[in-house]
């Protein structure tokens, strides 16, 4: 399948715009190769859902706007209330159709030599360290037409690195808004964690048009070296109009940590693939997720932990509601190499059915080529527990608020883990919002 | 306030087709602390599970009156806010909500909206019962019963039934699984609530909870339906003698109702 002809994006399109954004050469190759590949590849094909008649050709790769903000004061007002003010030390970067309009860091952060900065200033400014991570081990360019279309297309995203040994204490916050309702966003993230470092990153997506086509393509890379600790939070919440691919992928050495927390709020289609590899020993991963789908949206999410290691540890948790004509596929799978001795995989996942319209697939799947090794999983689609809205209404809890209570519980585990308060109490109204 | 009365006379039940309760009569006031007694199988947690409105059971006959109130004609979470409480058995357990956010929608529940209890006052009794019914204060934060002892339900129980303070409360083997210094404790925590405006049920297979908590009025049950009443003596005679000599007394020949084992 190749891509129409009235396509605007070419080859000359991509070369044109990566020397207006001054990229380095490797850059511009790399983009140039991918718009390439992009003509050739085909569309990823998610189990049991068909994204073909899906809208990924529909937008504006360059938004209009051009007003930037010297405080948070100003930027829309649902944006504003993703960000803690109050809080001590602020480490903030906020892009609206992929242009950075604020940004706040901390002095911490420059004395600790940690880079955190949009991706098209860490082109010019760190070229050579972004290019040994970017497209690196995590993701490849060649998987499916996505891949290549992010990097030949990319327009937005951050750039974090922690050099070895920092401990980086407060949470750095990426909010990625789209406001030009057309926008076509090809976000790309990549976070590299050296030896014995930690972080913690947050990332909001966020529009508000609900009408006009728009896509939204982004990748997260996250390099966690030996010893290194990450936590990744993210929160989407992109309107129904909005075709959503996101592709958050980990990769982890001897004894680090890539932990994920996402809410998966969006209104629209939604492809997820989340990836961690756990290559060195002892690395472990801790993913967990909660999505909501309602109206009449299709949704596949891909949670996946693939382990190489010896004495890994790879826990996925995935809880899903879903109501009104809704359907998602919930794909869990703990892929346990050989030669990972004493690994140990888990997963468990939960679809609570608020609808009979609405259609939930649970498939936990368990991929073991190795003897030596523990792993367990454990699936249920169901409704509400009639016992448990029982128990809860015995104490005079009618059951409008006792159901209310359980599915916001349902939904917790991923809204605790998450380290900005803001972001919870958007994440818990939208949860709100969204069931009711 | 009037002192509580809850009234059931010929109470049928079923589950599944199978007629567990049969005929039962009782009646009780405030101030009073009444015991069921019996040996398993002869309907007794059936019987609460009836009257808070459990979606297993259908009452095919007879009714329940709560100070004169249709108890039938309500739901479930009707029932509790007219000030009916079941301590029970098996609770469930509820992952993601805290048992302290937990009690505060139950209290507000009852309070009704534009009367909630000011969170320090919530966060103050709520500290205050705790601390008489020896829980941790990490409790108040721990999810519903999730990953809770047996003990620890129990005591989150009573907990509850202190918080929100009923008319007429039911505790079904509120002993069971407790050691002695629970039993103690759970004890001391009903033995507070006495007062005219408060009624208690306790439905027990043993007498030791009974040396702790002194009814007034002790009740066997046996086939669905009460067979012998008496006062705190009946309960002794009961642990000294066991059931038999009932059972004779009555020429009941096998006590139980086809309820599966409890």
């Amino acid at each position: 399948m190749s891509i129409d002809t009235t396509w605007k994006y070419d080859e000359k399109y991509v070369e044109d715009f990566s020397n207006n954004q001054n990229e380095p050469q490797w850059l511009k190759e790399q983009r140039l190769s991918a718009s390439r590949l992009s003509e050739k590849l085909e569309l990823p094909k998610p189990e049991k859902t068909n994204i073909k008649t899906w809208n990924f050709t529909e937008f504006e790769h360059q938004g209009t706007s051009k007003e930037t903000f010297s405080s948070s004061d100003e930027l829309h007002e649902q944006v504003q209330g993703l960000i803690d003010k109050n809080a001590t030390e602020q480490n903030l970067l906020v892009q609206r159709d992929g242009q950075t309009v604020l940004y706040e860091a901390s002095s911490t952060l420059e004395e600790q030599g940690v880079i955190f900065t949009d991706i098209a200033t860490a082109a010019i400014e760190h070229g050579d360290l972004l290019e040994r991570y970017f497209m690196g081990n995590a993701v490849q360019v060649d998987e499916h037409r996505f891949t290549a279309l992010n990097v030949a297309l990319m327009n937005g995203g951050t750039f974090i690195y922690v050099p070895k040994n920092v401990k980086v204490e407060a949470p750095l916050q990426a909010i990625y808004w789209l406001e030009q309702a057309d926008m076509g966003l090809f976000n790309h993230v990549v976070i590299v964690a050296e030896a014995n470092s930690e972080v913690t990153y947050l990332e909001n997506y966020v529009s508000y048009d609900t009408e006009t086509p728009s896509v939204v393509n982004a990748i997260a890379e996250v390099y966690a070296e030996e010893g290194a600790n990450v936590s990744f939070g993210g929160v989407d919440h992109l309107e129904k109009a909005t075709t959503v691919y996101t592709n958050r992928r980990g990769y982890a050495l001897k004894d680090a940590s890539i932990d994920w927390a996402l809410g998966q709020m969006n209104e629209g289609n939604t492809v997820s693939d989340n990836t961690t590899a756990l290559v060195g020993d002892g690395s472990t991963s801790d993913k967990k997720s909660v999505a909501i789908g309602r109206g009449e949206q299709s949704q596949n999410f891909w949670a996946h932990i693939i382990q190489f290691g010896k004495n890994t540890d790879g826990q996925i948790l995935t809880h899903g509601v879903m109501k009104d004509k809704a359907s998602a596929i919930f794909n869990g799978v703990n892929k346990i190499e050989h030669g990972a001795t004493k690994a140990n995989g888990e997963q468990t996942e939960r679809v609570l059915m608020l609808s009979e319209r609405a259609r939930g697939d649970a498939n936990p799947i368990l991929l073991i080529d190795e003897d030596d090794v523990t792993a367990g999983h454990a699936a249920s689609v169901g409704r509400v527990d009639p016992v448990q809205l029982y128990y809860m209404m015995s104490r005079g809890i009618p059951q409008t608020e006792a159901e209310r209570l359980i599915i916001h519980g349902f939904l917790a585990p991923v809204v605790d883990a998450l380290p900005i308060q803001a972001v919870k109490d958007r994440l818990t109204e939208v949860i709100e919002r969204k069931v009711y | 306030m009037a002192t509580p009365n809850l009234k059931i006379e010929n109470l049928h039940v079923e589950i599944e087709g199978t007629e567990i309760i049969k005929g039962f009569d009782l009646e009780m006031n405030g101030g009073e602390i009444h015991a069921i007694m019996g040996p398993n199988g002869t309907g007794k947690s059936t019987l609460a599970s009836a009257v808070m409105g459990h979606p297993k059971y259908e009452i095919t006959k007879g009714t329940i009156t709560l100070d004169g109130e249709d108890v039938l004609d309500m739901e479930v979470d009707e029932r509790a806010r007219a000030g009916l409480f079941l301590a029970m058995q098996y609770p469930s357990e509820v992952s993601g909500v805290t048992n302290s956010d937990f009690m505060r929608s139950a209290i507000n529940a009852k309070r009704g909206e534009g009367n909630e209890i000011q969170l320090m006052k919530f966060i103050r009794q709520m500290d205050e019962k705790m601390n008489m019914l020896e829980i941790d204060e990490s409790f108040s934060q721990r999810y519903l019963n999730e990953g809770f002892s047996g003990g620890e339900k129990k005591r989150n129980e009573i907990l509850q039934l202190l918080m929100m303070e009923p008319k007429i409360a039911i505790l079904d083997e509120i002993d069971s699984g407790l050691d002695i210094d629970a039993l103690k404790v759970v004890s001391k925590g009903v033995n507070d609530m006495k007062s005219p405006d408060f009624g208690c049920l306790i439905i027990t297979h043993y007498q030791r909870l009974l040396n702790y908590i002194t009814p007034d009025k002790v009740h066997v049950m046996m086939q669905g339906r009460i067979v012998k009443s008496g006062g705190a003596e009946l309960a002794q005679r009961l642990e000294n003698e066991g059931y038999e000599w009932i059972k004779e007394e009555l020429g009941i020949e096998n006590e139980r109702v086809g309820e599966p084992q409890e």
